[in-house]
């Protein structure tokens, strides 16, 4: 190279300093783990005779966000891409029924079968509807929801489903791994392979690129119809999961499981960091998320607050961390 | 001619949209190593022709040869295959990835397991990098670098896709000079390696100092093709305007320009950002000033100096002989300043409301009873003014979208003139008007200016600017290069000359 040719910097790459990096650091991107740490001190100091800080607590907040988790990592894809799933709570519901009907029937490889079914079939729909036809995934997913909650009381006339099989039962929540509880253990997979994918694939590149700039991705090549039915389709398949794990732990199919978790899904992945304009995504980011969600939870529980309490405060908070993390 | 030595020839190209030819039997070809400027009008196929080698749009007859071998290029991929690359602006890339991860987009190095090696990818980012001899950090989010790194990551990914022929449409008009001059440098370097450049621009100083040829369309047709060192930039600009029938848009002179009495308007100095430099000049009552210069001379910067959306930096606007400040539209709205923006769909219109909703938006204040809107004055207030514009609206409940170009122009000047301002300014009100509108749009415009409002027209059009103007003041590189009478001008080439500087 015989000479370097430097347009003047306007806006960037200076050479590398402490100072610089500190500035450089978009620290709005980290203020999830801030605020983590923050809100875990507070409680721990504040709450530390009600036992916040027992083993015992401390698993049952990993317990409490595991079907939070699972279904944030799905809507981390759908929110990277710049589109919006508002179904995964009722798909979570109906997955429940569906499984547990099919348990009792016809035992447990058709009962898991049928609860992925529904996954498989509500995403595609969600997902065609929002590729092909064109359609706003706020609009599709919205009737969504209303549909598979409909369907999944329907079809059970409102009763709960119990579920007897015990397999079932230790597999998806109820058990234990070793001594970890089977919940920790599916968020650290969901969240291992949801990361990997995101970060280290094509595929995951893509779903940021598509939700960064559709048009540039549009013309380096990718079709992003299909990944805007792809990252759908992951969505209510993840919730579909979700579902049979409220079934493992409540051991019963219920419509109303899942209800209104997709507001805490999507809080988890804005409070993470991903951008609601599409463009970037963290999974680590959402799990903390979800986990700060189910700490503050936790620690206004044992604080000895009423429900009613608890809803003003997490919105509260919740507007806060994302006031924090978006203003430029 | 030897065709071997063309990387792209394109022959015979013709192509029409709804029965409407734009390309008419057009040839073009590009060797290899060479820069080829591709120039014409507006209008002209320029834009047609490139997205036909693009793989954008298919030629309806003629065909494509690459390397001298027949290509059938029917998407952007079979064009990127072929080796044809294309440096956007500015559009093409996505913000929230790296410089690296966007050259790489859907061509990702993998690593291990399938798996996208970003380390791999960054090292051959800068391998690219140095070998255009420039210095950008592949690791870095594109939207924190500045535009000419933008067009520097896309030329990088061009590149990196192995492309032969890089199609720049005017890479300068975002740039400013310093930036203009290295991305010169790295064209001259990039056609030392044997690559191909397409150059399209109107600025003859490029041109002229890089293009090896050119070649001129005009109305769909090939005018010409040749080396530089064969024509005069008089001929280009020649080619380019034609003999035009100027017709309905001729001058009028007007009288009622009061010459002596004291500037209504004067700016002295005026800084703002990198595109509006030490501008100074004067505007009196019912004079029409034009504002005449290239894409990106910044002009509409300099409009949206005036009417306060971009932060003045330093020097003085005085209003009547007064100082002001000019810190926000509402400001400049008070003190009797309007703009009518450049694009009229995003920035003057609410589409979907009625005409008579948009006209009086920002008139609210003068139909409010107490707190409530008076129904009965707005509509009376309304429909004065779709009468005294000659809108064609068939009930002023209908929504705006629904009228044409011209008429939906004319709602955005008719809702300004409501507020009664003593400026005027205008960017580019004619773009996608037809003849007829355009002509009641200028009658508009020195109806204006005879009732004693001062005017600033911004236009790309010079028959237009010619037809209009009092005085036309020349932009170039964000300062007013020349400040030249009506009088003295004496056709549309002259002020073509006057904007190239030649």
């Amino acid at each position: 190279m015989s000479k370097v040719n430097t347009i003047a910097p306007r806006d960037t790459v200076a050479p590398r300093n402490f100072g610089t990096v500190l500035k450089d650091l978009d620290w709005r991107r980290y203020v999830i783990y801030i605020g983590f740490v923050v809100v875990f001190l507070f409680f721990a100091v504040l709450l530390r005779d009600q036992g916040f800080l027992s083993p015992n607590n401390l698993l049952n907040i990993f317990r409490q966000t595991a079907t939070i988790t699972v279904i944030a990592v799905g809507m981390t894809y759908v929110i990277a891409c710049a589109e919006i799933d508002l179904s995964v709570g009722s798909v979570a519901g109906l997955s429940s029924v569906c499984t547990a009907m099919a348990l009792s029937q016809w035992g447990l490889v058709p009962g898991i079968l049928a609860g992925l079914a529904v996954g498989l079939v509500v995403g595609s729909i969600n997902g065609a509807l929002v590729s092909l036809l064109g359609i706003p995934s706020f609009l599709v997913t919205l009737g969504m929801l209303g549909i598979a909650v409909g369907v999944a009381q329907w079809i059970t006339a409102s009763a709960p489903q119990p579920i007897l099989n015990d397999t079932f039962n230790m597999l998806f929540g109820s058990g234990n791994f070793g001594p970890v509880p089977g919940l920790v253990v599916w968020s650290a997979i969901f969240v291992a392979i949801g990361a990997v994918v995101l970060n280290r694939t094509r595929f995951g590149r893509q779903v940021l690129a598509t939700g960064g700039n559709r048009n540039a991705a549009d013309f380096t090549g990718i079709n992003t119809k299909r990944i805007k039915f792809q990252v759908l389709l992951i969505s209510a398949m993840a919730a579909s999961v979700a579902g049979m794990l409220y079934a493992g732990r409540l051991q019963s199919g219920r419509f109303q499981w899942g209800s209104g978790d997709e507001l805490s899904a999507i809080a988890a992945v804005i409070l993470g960091g991903t951008s609601l304009f599409g463009g970037f995504g963290s999974i680590v980011g959402t799990l903390f998320g979800a986990l700060l969600i189910g700490l503050i939870n936790n620690g206004l529980i044992l604080a000895g607050l009423d429900s009613s309490q608890q809803q003003v405060v997490r919105g509260a908070i919740i507007i806060l961390a994302v006031a924090m993390a978006r203003k430029k | 001619m030897n065709t071997a030595d063309n990387v792209v020839e394109m022959r015979s190209i013709s192509k029409g949209f709804n029965g409407v030819s734009v390309l008419k039997d057009v040839g073009f070809d590009v060797r290899k190593g060479e820069v080829h400027a591709l120039a014409g009008g507006n209008g002209a196929g320029k834009s047609t022709l490139m997205k036909i080698l693009q793989g954008v749009y298919q030629a309806d007859a003629g065909e494509i040869l690459i390397g001298g071998k027949p290509a059938a290029i029917n998407s952007i991929q079979d064009a990127k295959a072929a080796g044809i690359g294309m440096v956007f602006q500015e559009f093409s890339l996505v913000p929230s990835l790296t410089v690296a991860q966007n050259i790489f987009l859907a061509a990702e190095p993998l690593g291990r397991g399938g798996l996208i090696d970003d380390r791999t990818a960054v090292k051959r980012a800068r391998e690219v990098f140095s070998e255009m001899e420039v210095d950008v950090d592949p690791r870095a989010e594109v939207s924190r670098l500045g535009t000419a790194y933008w067009q520097l990551t896309e030329i990088a990914k061009a590149l990196a896709q192995n492309a032969q022929v890089l199609i720049m449409d005017e890479p300068t008009a975002s740039l400013a000079r310093h930036e203009s001059e290295a991305l010169f440098e790295l064209i001259d370097r990039l056609k030392q390696r044997g690559i191909s450049i397409i150059y399209i621009s109107h600025r003859m100083d490029e041109v002229y100092r890089l293009a090896d040829r050119i070649t001129v369309l005009r109305d769909g047709r090939h005018l010409l093709t040749a080396p530089l060192t064969d024509v005069t930039p008089e001929q280009i600009v020649e080619g380019i305007v034609g003999k035009k029938i100027e017709g309905q848009l001729s001058y009028r002179a007007r009288d009622h320009v009061a010459h002596d009495g004291a500037p209504l308007l004067e700016v002295r100095g005026l800084n703002a950002g990198n595109r509006v430099r030490d501008v100074s000049f004067t505007l009196r009552p019912g004079e029409i000033i034009g504002l005449a210069g290239l894409m990106g001379s910044g002009r509409t910067e300099l409009a949206r100096a005036l009417f306060g959306i971009d932060k003045v930096d330093s020097g003085d606007v005085l209003l009547r002989g007064k100082k002001v400040n000019l810190g926000s539209p509402q400001q400049a709205i008070n003190a009797g300043v309007a703009l009518i923006p450049e694009d009229r769909r995003a920035q003057g219109l609410v589409l979907e409301h009625s005409v008579q909703d948009n006209l009086l938006l920002p008139l609210l204040g003068q139909i409010q009873r107490g707190p409530l809107l008076d129904g009965a004055k707005g509509k009376e207030l309304s429909s004065s003014l779709i009468k005294r514009f000659a809108v064609k609206v068939a009930h002023p409940h209908r929504p705006v979208r629904l009228l044409s170009g011209g008429n939906q122009q004319k709602v955005v000047i008719a809702k300004w003139l409501g507020t009664d301002p003593d400026i005027l300014i205008l960017d580019e009100p004619t773009a996608g008007v037809d003849i007829g509108t355009k002509s009641e749009i200028l009658d508009m415009i020195r109806e204006l200016a005879s009732a004693g409002k001062a005017v600033i027209v911004i236009s790309s059009e010079y028959p237009e600017l010619l037809a209009v103007s009092d005085r036309v003041l020349v932009v170039k590189d964000g300062s007013i290069i020349r400040d030249i009478p009506r009088s003295e001008i004496a056709d549309e080439e002259y002020l073509q000359f006057a904007v190239q500087g030649v």
